[in-house]
């Protein structure tokens, strides 16, 4: 743990930022930039994940190898999302979220 | 005020200012710019927790990897000079709202709930330590998740390929 930090410290910077997170993903109406929203969201439970181990259970390492997991599905995420738009602008040549209901079958 | 409690503030300051940021400019590329100062600032919050592996793999895998991805695929969909147009209202305050009320919520439950430090020593998180428990499979032993996003990054990346591979003739696709 860090000296003269308490853990509630943190957890108000991982609260904030996950909002803010969500608040982009409601008024963002591009599909990249939605993707960028999501990216905030996960690192903020990744600080979450962190922080807990550190200082509740600092003989144990759940929360590192869960970030660590976390870290690899968003990649994983990030990578079929970005193929998804590309394939999208290549078809209706933006990929603005209210032009995108022409998928539907 | 020491060093470390100085740094904590600074690396906090510049998360919370630039995921602000990232959100509300209207410029694509730039916001890309600002999520990786976030993104660089939470791996400085992992060195401080002395959590060096994880501040390495974030550094690597989100910052250099996702980052670099989100910026080419802005580069390949939109012109440099796009701007956004502004949200409309309602939806900007749904979005505010919905925040405010979130972040009330959440924190005064944090804040009203008390957490009892851990008192056993630290662990001391070196390779050998990640290594051992990753690939173990007895107690604090880690190997069917490693297997399972072993998994996962494959069909990811296969699907990747799939999906964002150009049709050569449309009438031979089944």
């Amino acid at each position: 743990m860090i000296q003269g930090i308490p853990l509630e410290h943190f957890l108000i910077v991982s609260t904030i930022m996950f909002f803010i997170g969500v608040c982009g993903f409601i008024i963002r109406r591009n599909l990249i930039t939605m993707l960028m929203a999501i990216e905030l969201i996960l690192n903020s439970v990744n600080i979450n994940f962190v922080v807990f181990n550190r200082y509740l259970y600092p003989d144990q390492l759940q929360g590192q190898f869960f970030s660590l997991f976390i870290v690899g599905i968003a990649a994983a995420e990030a990578s079929v999302a970005i193929a998804l738009i590309i394939n999208i602008y290549r078809n209706m040549k933006n990929i603005e979220v209210e032009n995108v209901n022409e998928m539907k079958f | 005020m020491s060093m470390n409690v100085l740094m904590f503030y600074l690396f906090s300051g510049i998360i919370l200012l630039f995921s602000l940021l990232s959100i509300t400019t209207r410029r694509i590329l730039r916001a890309a710019v600002y999520l990786l100062f976030v993104l660089v600032a939470t791996s400085g919050l992992y060195f401080m927790l002395k959590y060096q592996f994880m501040a390495a793999v974030q550094l690597t895998l989100y910052a250099g990897g996702i980052v670099v991805l989100i910026i080419f695929s802005i580069l390949l969909t939109h012109h440099i000079t796009h701007r956004f147009k502004h949200p409309n209202i309602t939806k900007l305050l749904m979005g505010i709202g919905a925040a405010v009320v979130g972040i009330g919520l959440v924190l005064t439950t944090i804040l009203s709930h008390s957490f009892q430090a851990g008192t056993a020593p630290e662990l001391p998180v070196d390779m050998t330590v990640i290594g051992n428990q990753l690939l173990s499979t007895g107690k604090n032993g880690y190997v069917l998740p490693f297997e399972l996003i072993s998994i996962l990054l494959l069909a990811a990346m296969i699907a990747a390929i799939v999906i964002a591979k150009k049709e050569k003739n449309k009438n031979t696709e089944i």
